[in-house]
């Protein structure tokens, strides 16, 4: 059954959006979408690297997307830069980097379109192996940090005054971000993996009422999403990460109508 | 001294800068179990400042802070939050703790808004707002509780009400309170311990003794003295002489 692309395309999606759900929420929580972007960016460098010294992607593109990401803590320590100043310069000079040594590595055959917007054939059994094992880890290591992190998103001075320590839940969580894009770039492609972590949670804002159901609907928005996304892909031959976020946003429309009738109730 | 097995949280000379301006120094004082310690002094004083020193939230500090608890409830003067999180008073109770649901009832029955258990927290006023601020502070039956203006917003007899809830929790716990108010009138009645701040402690002591110092009367006017003076006659006129009160 796994020799199948599409069914290993599908197994990688859910597994993708089981994680991207409850970690989609924290990034609309704490208004991290530039954050996301950025990590994303520099995830082109970790993948040119990857192909030049012959390395795993996900793994490569892990490393260099946590170092970026703990560039930018140090430097907003040390400047006084606004943080979107020192997200820009970030995530455009990583990617600068990323294609200019594409550009040396000429050598070699790169699907870039692939790289940017998602491959669904590109999908492998090992490409499985680690979304799930990678997956079930992050989730596993939200759960533990769950308390803290949540706390601190509403209210950080709260949470520090009653002994929680939201500083490393913090920079435990911008490990995971990293992970995450690690782990989905094959899926969605580097462009679009904000949109995976942010659509169907804020889909799913539309429609709870408490954190857990936020996080219970961005999931299952997700899972919708990829689904429609990669039967819809295979159906027009279209790119699998454009697709899914394409499913996303629709999904969003309809949670507007949701809205709307919430609001004339009220009145 | 024996009462030291008691304290919760002791500040030593303790300041707190930034931008290279000092917003509070040189801030010694001790919370014990059972006893309510009472920072006032004008706007910009430096009294939410020792109460995150005390915290532990500020941790570049001048001097040193001793904490021997980890029981904290806290009351923050400014909390806003945010539309993206759907958040009911339900789920803001278990915010740092997990607790069961009876306690839960318990404590914001307490504070008189269990009718806003499933409520939104954005769609709640102000007062009702700092209520649910309180009970979650004390339905963990905390070891220190930190108040930092706790009934701002609230109405008259509310305010009334929760400031005898405060010295209630304070006798029934046996908990430490660290408490910021400029209602002079409500929370003398109720403080063991007043520490006057403007940038320093400018005078500390007991309710009765703060209202007799000078530096006090220069800070808040001869009046605000008269207001301490007159509740202290009323209450404790057997171990305070005579002779001093009249002179108020």
């Amino acid at each position: 059954m796994l020799d199948d692309f599409f069914i290993r395309a599908l197994i990688a999606g859910i597994g993708v959006a089981i994680v991207t759900g409850p970690l989609g929420c924290f990034v609309v929580w704490r208004r991290l979408s530039y954050f996301g972007d950025t990590l994303a960016h520099s995830a082109l460098l970790g993948v040119t690297l990857a192909y030049s010294m012959e390395f795993n992607i996900a793994f490569s593109v892990f490393i260099i997307s946590s170092l970026i990401a703990l560039t930018l803590i140090q430097l907003q320590k040390r400047t006084n830069l606004p943080g979107d100043a020192l997200l820009g310069l970030l995530a455009h000079s990583s990617l600068a980097i990323g294609l200019v040594v594409i550009g040396f590595l000429s050598f070699i055959r790169f699907d870039i379109m692939g790289l940017l917007f998602g491959d669904i054939l590109a999908v492998t059994v090992d490409d499985l192996l680690i979304i799930w094992i990678g997956g079930a880890l992050i989730l596993l290591v939200l759960k533990l940090i769950w308390k803290p992190l949540f706390a601190s998103t509403v209210n950080y001075e709260l949470a520090e005054a009653e002994g929680l320590n939201p500083d490393r839940a913090k920079a435990i969580f911008t490990i995971l971000m990293a992970a995450i894009i690690a782990i989905s770039i094959k899926m969605v492609g580097l462009l679009l993996i904000t949109g995976m972590l942010i659509i169907p949670a804020a889909m799913a804002r539309n429609i709870s009422s408490s954190p857990q159901k936020m996080v219970m609907y961005s999931i299952i928005g997700g899972l919708l999403s990829v689904i429609l996304g990669l039967f819809s892909s295979l159906e027009f031959n279209t790119a699998s990460g454009p697709s899914i976020i394409a499913a996303s946003l629709l999904l969003f429309i309809l949670s507007l109508l949701n809205i709307k009738q919430s609001i004339k109730l009220k009145n | 001294m024996s009462s030291n097995q008691n304290i919760l949280v002791k500040l030593n000379g303790a300041g707190f800068s930034l931008n290279n301006k000092w917003l509070v120094k040189g801030v010694s004082l001790e919370v014990e179990k059972g006893k309510i310690v009472t920072l006032i002094g004008p706007n910009g004083s430096g009294k939410s400042t020792t109460a995150k020193i005390a915290l532990g939230i500020y941790k570049k500090i001048d001097g040193s802070v001793e904490k021997y608890t980890s029981k904290v409830g806290y009351v923050p003067q400014k909390i806003s939050i945010d539309w993206t999180l759907p958040l009911r008073v339900n789920d803001f109770m278990v915010l740092t703790e997990s607790i069961s649901n009876d306690l839960i009832d318990e404590a914001l029955s307490l504070t008189g808004v269990i009718h806003l258990k499933d409520k939104n927290l954005g769609d709640l006023s102000g007062g009702e707002f700092q209520r649910v601020l309180l009970a979650r502070a004390i339905s963990k039956k905390p070891e220190l509780l930190v108040l930092d203006e706790p009934v701002q917003g609230v109405d008259f007899t509310g305010e009334i009400a929760l400031y005898e809830l405060i010295k209630k929790i304070s006798d029934e716990l046996n908990c430490g309170i660290l408490l910021i108010s400029h209602d002079l009138h409500t929370v003398m009645s109720a403080t063991d311990h007043v520490v006057c701040l403007n940038g320093h402690v400018c005078c500390s002591g007991s309710p009765m003794d703060v209202a007799k110092n000078n530096e006090y009367k220069a800070l808040f006017g001869e009046q605000a003295s008269q207001i301490l003076s007159r509740y202290e006659h009323r209450h404790d006129h057997i171990h305070t002489s005579e002779g001093e009160i009249k002179k108020n």
